[in-house]
């Protein structure tokens, strides 16, 4: 009854792991790269939080002296899988105000930055750990253009340890001709305002975004601006390169539309959402735009589409050359991240590149795929241990995950919870 | 100033054709004899009969003779109508021809749908000794609120109109029509009929009153609003005018608009559930599902205003076009040829038309796509006419009826045709001046004779059930089948079997074994694959329509999701797809006591009636929480806003129910009844069945001490997410459980929502399962099912149970659906791979042996429909190019229920009406 006391006191106060203090080697396991590459009866050397070396263990002979070994055979090695565009710590309840802090007032917010406001102490990151997600895209939203998003790490004391990249893009919600919503047999609440009214207000907003890109490069390229104008002051480093431009779009026409926009100011955007990315692949692969599927577990968008069409959306895309990255809405929800990945796979895509689709395709996006993504020397030992097949749920079983090399706790609230009281009716039993 | 008097005293003087007695004249009396004669014309004295150069007498206003050989005595103005037609002019039994429409404010609802900062309204703003509910407004005369506006009088005579019935429409129960005719007169002299009908719909209207939110609410008020009229009429303790005026109105015809025709059916089957048989004005979509209009037995009134063609030129555009919208287009204008052919009695009705002018070109269109001149004719004036209880006066031309009749140029549906003249009561009116007259601007005839000639339109597609992308044109078939060599999971002793055979028959599960012979029966090689008994979802909000939540009040436990079943759903077919085949469709959790459920199975392009899961026992829906205290929404004006008042909302209703049972046993029929409370005496009777919406342990716990303390049973807690906190509890009192697989975070008590909750629950022995709550993740119910391995490893057979047998067992149909057994429902899916799985995929989804969802077919069925789209693009194109009117595409999002949704039906009708007549 001691632990039972324990834990209940305990609750989902789980401490970031400490730093590496030995080299380590996992033995035996099949290792999925995260490149398209599966060894089969693979080693994973890492020590400091770097990979030292990954490959065939029927054929590697080792000095396993000082080291930690770790036997995995016939379990999965994955590169830690990455939450694109997510809320993750910068909500707690969805339906309590005072939790909420990802959506700030205001249509154009380029100096909002959502890395501040992430909450390492959120029970939520804890819960997506347990099934692989190591690190996330923490994204603002709201307005036309939401601010700046930053990577972390889920396991870490505060936001500025968690950072892996600050401030890695922008995100920016193309303006679009809202649909209708369905009616009794058809109409709706907009059935007020014309189409062409409808479309004329789109595009005075698309030339009012114009407007704003055009001053923000005109101001960010002279060191001494008259006025110091923080909103354009932060869309600087999307003109450099050294943070991308993230648009949500989803439309065919209004894909097109985003990309020559953002183009025609010296960006090369990513596209975010994408529901009809699949009709105009070709285009995207000339302009060389990724496409962040998000939510592959949808309905379809039209009445009259495939019924399915969501789940075989990204497969399409990346089979047509594209780099396809997945999301899903919301924070709590990241913990379904990988059966994603697994919808992706049993609908037309490869298991290997569906894999890549939350892990190196993401770290390309975000900048970081010389550190993370795939498991190749050099790179940030972030991994995780799977019993099985960590793409389905019938099989997700992390029995260990690394984030930079340390060994994280996998526990969480509902593992808590769980043996709070299942050890109470267990207790009763007896 | 001085040129306008003039004007009027002309009119004036003109107008006097007969003497309204009691009015005082202002000089000297100017009343004309009014004789006429109208000789040498074609003249059509019904449908049925003609009268080639005859002559027709009228007497101020009244026809004196109709006939050949007729002298025409002296003092009359002889009207030498040589080659000429006269035709009994047209009736509208359906206008609001001079009413007043009030504007409808942002009305009731939660705050959702109604307006912002709003006070909750429960009962009548209206003072007075009326009703309780203001939708409910029989008290309401047309003949009192009638005044004639000369401007619509002017179009509808242009039109041939003659006389209209003029209807309030606004509200529930809406009182009286009356009939007038469209003569220039005072109101004193045009009235034909002061009550033609009680009218009737499921829009609230202008109501001030919060309920009723939804349709099934309006259908529940109009029900219970029957009982209070039978009770009142024996009564004498309450007066109210509201419902003696509602019992008055009872022996004249009984109009109900209900647009759609599965609104037809639901309101046809309210009328005979209190043995009325209402005529019904809809929205001319009958063709849809002809027979099942036609069996109700109805007299329709049906508008003309035919869908026009899209604007298809822009290819991305035309994609959020339906092919639902495209065929209606096609099939609109056969829809009164259509009900002519099936015997189905309806009139015509201009309304609904962007102009009236429209009228006769879409009459003509009707007329092309097989609806009979002669139909067409009584449509417009027999049938109308007697509908309204106005046969006596007007719709034929006879001796003693009222002079009201057209002169046309030529036979009335030839297109080059031309009104001339339109006779009201005796009155003449020009409509084209003859061409030595001056030529009338804008007349209905000069437009018809310009209109370049619009191709015919005649229909290539076929009809589909249902209307709707991936309807099929024959009904899908039941067949013997035997699914050979699978793995099977039989969800029964013998556990999963391996290199098993599946036989289907008729409907049922013939046989499950090994080596099974096939007989007749169609061989499917399973190998490789997985079959499990469809999946059966404990609470969906698919399959409804007009709102599932009746929130204006704590208990609405009077509605019924069975009233508002809409077979049409697109999400039917899309969760066939992903091996759902019984659906429990719940009301929402606005409310402590929700409506009633209504079990379904996915029968995709059946009936609404034929959708319900027949010999299934009833439940009902109770909520707890955040949503029944309206934390995130509402004006928080209505009871309960704790936890704690929820409990008195239950001991209330509860303690109420059983008074009224016990008043029953003792008075019998004199105790008014209450539909609401009879839901909860059945709860007491353990005739229905309570599945509650639930999260935190303290009020699953408060409601379980509820239940003990007055006597009844809880079947199951819904949602239910911190199940595992009261497991122990719920398993002594034998109580059932759904939850989410691993929903948590999205409100405050959902704070301690774990994924473990399905496998301790199921531990401790509770039967649980998971439900959707949600149409997306109904499509993957398996894969929830699959989180139970992940979060808890429950053992795969049993968690394939969550989501079949469990479902069934707390449904109570366990004995028919839930597992692969011989004799049960042939509910049957066959899985690409271990149904747990993300790799799987639902290949075969049968109900009662049809394969509704066949992965196959569907790839077929897509095909075919692009090709059908392609073809109806064409058309509309063709249909532009010729001269076609068309609209611009607007792209919908499709609407989805949930737990949460409060939609207020009235204000969505009320746009959609305003929607339409901007096209």
């Amino acid at each position: 009854m001691a632990g039972f006391g324990l834990s209940t006191f305990a609750q989902a106060n789980i401490s970031p792991a400490k730093p590496q203090d030995k080299k380590t080697i996992i033995m035996g396991a099949k290792i999925h790269v995260g490149n398209g590459t599966v060894i089969e009866n693979g080693y994973l050397i890492f020590d400091k939080g770097k990979i030292l070396g990954v490959g065939d263990a029927t054929v590697a002979k080792f000095d396993l002296t000082g080291s930690t070994v770790i036997t995995a055979n016939g379990k999965h090695v994955y590169p830690g899988f990455i939450a694109p565009i997510t809320n993750l710590g910068l909500t707690e309840y969805e339906s309590v105000k005072a939790t909420l802090d990802f959506s700030e007032i205001g249509t154009y917010n380029p100096h909002i930055r959502a890395l501040v406001a992430y909450n390492t102490d959120s029970k939520v990151p804890a819960t997506l750990r347990s099934n692989g997600v190591l690190m996330a895209q923490i994204t603002p939203q709201g307005g036309v253009i939401s601010g700046s998003s930053s990577v972390v790490q889920l396991d870490a004391w505060n936001w500025e340890d968690a950072a892996l990249r600050k401030d890695d893009a922008q995100h920016m919600t193309w303006p679009v001709v809202p649909r209708f919503r369905g009616g009794f047999g058809g109409g709706g609440r907009m059935g007020m305002t014309s189409p062409d009214a409808l479309k004329e207000r789109t595009q005075a907003q698309i030339n009012e975004l114009d407007q704003l890109f055009t001053e923000a490069k005109a101001y960010t390229e002279t060191d001494k601006p008259t006025v110091t104008n923080a909103r354009l002051a932060a869309m600087k480093h999307m003109f450099d390169g050294q943070e991308k431009l993230f648009i949500t779009v989803d439309g065919q026409k209004d894909i097109i539309a985003a990309v020559n926009f953002a183009k025609k100011h010296g960006v090369t955007p990513v596209i975010v959402g994408g529901d009809e990315a699949y009709l105009i692949t070709a285009f995207l692969k000339d302009n060389n735009i990724s496409v962040v599927v998000k939510q592959p577990h949808a309905l379809p968008n039209n009445l009259d589409d495939d019924v399915n069409m969501p789940y075989k959306n990204a497969g399409i895309l990346a089979n047509a050359g594209v780099n396809v990255v997945l999301s899903i809405d919301g924070y709590w929800q990241q913990r379904n991240l990988p059966f994603m990945a697994g919808t992706v796979a049993a609908w037309g895509l490869d298991k290997e590149k569906a894999l890549q689709t939350i892990t190196l395709n993401t770290a390309k996006i975000l900048g970081l795929d010389k550190t993370v993504g795939s498991l190749e020397t050099g790179k940030d030992a972030t991994f995780l241990i799977s019993a099985g097949d960590a793409l389905d749920m019938k099989s997700n079983t992390v029995e260990k995950a690394f984030i930079q090399g340390r060994d994280i706790n996998l526990d969480n609230l509902h593992k808590q919870l769980d043996r709070k009281f299942s050890e109470k009716y267990n207790a009763e039993k007896k | 100033m001085k040129k306008i008097l003039l004007s009027l005293v002309l009119v004036f003087s003109a107008t006097l054709l007969f003497a309204q007695q009691t009015y005082p004249v202002n000089g000297s009396y100017d009343i004309k004899p009014g004789l006429y004669a109208f000789t040498n014309a074609s003249i059509v004295v019904n449908a049925n009969q003609t009268i080639n150069n005859g002559t027709l007498l009228i007497k101020g206003q009244t026809i004196q003779a109709v006939g050949t050989g007729i002298t025409v005595p002296k003092g009359y103005i002889v009207v030498d109508l040589k080659g000429k037609f006269i035709y009994p002019s047209l009736i509208d039994p359906f206008t609001s021809y001079g009413i007043v429409e009030a504007a409808r404010t942002a009305g009731g609802g939660m705050g959702g749908g109604g307006g912002g900062g709003r006070q909750s309204i429960f009962t009548s703003t209206k003072k007075g000794a009326y009703g309780w509910n203001e939708a409910i407004r029989p008290e309401t005369h047309v003949n009192a609120l009638f005044t004639a506006d000369s401007k619509k009088a002017d179009d509808l005579r242009k039109a041939g109109f003659g006389s209209v019935n003029v209807i309030n429409r606004d509200g529930i129960a809406r009182g009286t029509s009356a009939a007038v005719t469209l003569s220039d007169e005072r109101e004193n002299s045009t009235m034909l009929n002061t009550q033609t009908a009680a009218n009737y719909s499921f829009n609230k209207g202008t109501s001030q009153n919060d309920y009723p939110t939804s349709l099934m609410g309006s259908i529940a008020l109009i029900r219970q609003t029957y009982y209070d009229a039978l009770w009142y009429a024996k009564q004498k303790e309450e007066y109210n005018i509201s419902l003696e005026e509602f019992n008055k109105q009872q022996t004249i015809p009984q109009i109900f608009e209900a647009d759609g025709w599965q609104n037809i059916l639901r309101a046809d089957k309210i009328g005979k559930e209190f043995g009325k048989q209402f005529i019904i004005k809809s929205n001319g979509d009958e063709y849809q599902r002809i027979d099942a209009v036609k069996a109700t037995g109805a007299s329709l009134i049906i508008p003309i205003n035919f869908v026009k063609a899209y604007e298809v030129e822009d290819s991305v555009e035309a994609r959020s076009i339906t092919l639902a919208q495209m065929k209606a287009w096609e099939f609109a204008p056969t829809n009164p040829g259509v009900l002519e052919k099936a015997g189905v009695k309806f009139s015509l009705t201009a309304f609904g038309l962007d102009n009236v002018k429209d009228f006769w070109t879409n009459i003509q269109s009707a007329i092309e796509n097989g609806l009979s001149q002669k139909q067409a004719l009584m449509a417009v004036t027999e049938i109308p006419a007697g509908m309204i209880g106005i046969a006596d006066k007007v719709g034929t031309l006879e001796k003693g009826k009222l002079a009201n009749f057209i002169i046309t140029s030529d036979s009335l549906f030839k297109k080059t045709n031309i009104i001339e003249e339109n006779w009201v009561q005796g009155k003449r009116f020009i409509v084209t001046a003859k061409k030595d007259g001056p030529v009338a601007k804008d007349s209905v005839n000069n437009a018809l004779a310009k209109k370049p000639e619009v191709k015919k339109t005649q229909p290539n597609g076929s009809l589909i059930y249902p209307f709707s992308a991936f309807g099929t044109a024959e009904p899908l078939k039941q067949e013997a089948v035997l699914l050979k060599n699978a793995t099977v999971w039989t969800n029964e002793k013998e556990g999963i079997l391996q290199n098993a055979d599946v036989l289907l028959e008729n409907g049922k599960i013939k046989a499950v074994g090994k080596n099974l012979s096939a007989g007749s029966a169609k061989v499917i090689d399973a190998t490789g694959k997985h079959i499990t008994a469809g999946l059966i979802d404990e609470h969906s909000h698919i399959a409804g329509t007009g709102g599932i939540n009746e929130g204006a009040q704590s208990s609405s436990a009077e509605v019924r999701i069975a009233d508002i079943i809409n077979s049409e759903d697109v999400n039917i077919y899309r969760q066939l797809a992903g091996g759902v085949t019984t659906s429990h469709i719940l009301h929402g959790s606005a409310n402590p006591v929700g409506g009633q459920a209504q079990l379904i199975k996915l029968r995709w392009g059946k009936l609404p009636e034929e959708l319900k899961f027949a010999g299934s026992d009833g439940f009902i829906k109770f909520a707890l929480g955040e949503n029944v205290k309206q934390s995130n929404f509402g004006t928080g004006a209505r009871f309960p806003v704790t936890r704690m008042g929820v409990e008195q909302s239950f001991v209330d209703e509860f303690t109420r129910a059983k008074e009224y049972k016990s008043a029953m046993a003792v008075k019998g029929n004199t105790v008014r009844r209450d539909l609401e409370l009879d839901a909860i005496v059945e709860i007491l009777d353990n005739k229905r069945f309570i599945t509650c919406h639930s999260y935190v342990q303290s009020e699953i716990n408060m409601l379980m001490n509820v239940a003990d303390s007055l006597g009844f049973k809880i079947n199951t807690f819904t949602h239910i997410l911190e199940g595992y906190k009261m497991a122990d509890k719920m398993k002594a009192r034998g109580i059932s459980a759904s939850t989410f697989s691993d929903w948590w975070a999205y409100k405050m008590e959902v704070a301690e929502a774990i994924p473990y909750n399905g496998k301790i629950m199921h531990n401790v022995g509770i039967t649980t399962a998971f439900n959707s709550d949600d149409a997306e993740m109904a499509r993957r119910l398996n894969q929830e099912a699959g989180k139970a391995v992940l979060y808890g490893g429950v053992p795969e057979e049993d968690a394939l149970k969550f989501v079949t047998l469990n479902p069934a067992k707390m449904l109570h149909v366990d004995s028919k659906v839930g597992s692969l057994k011989a004799g049960k429902d042939a509910d049957v899916v066959v899985w690409s791979d271990n149904p747990l799985s993300i790799y799987a995929k639902a290949e075969k989804t049968f109900v009662d042996g049809i394969a509704y969802w066949d992965m196959e077919r569907d790839v077929q069925v897509r095909k075919d429909q692009q090709a059908e789209r392609k073809r109806l693009i064409q058309k509309m194109l063709d249909s532009k190019k010729t001269g076609g009117r068309t609209q611009r595409p607007q792209a919908m999002a499709p609407r989805l229920y949930n737990c949460e949704s409060l939609e207020d039906y009235s204000l969505e009708l009320t746009e959609l009406e305003r929607n339409h007549s901007h096209e």
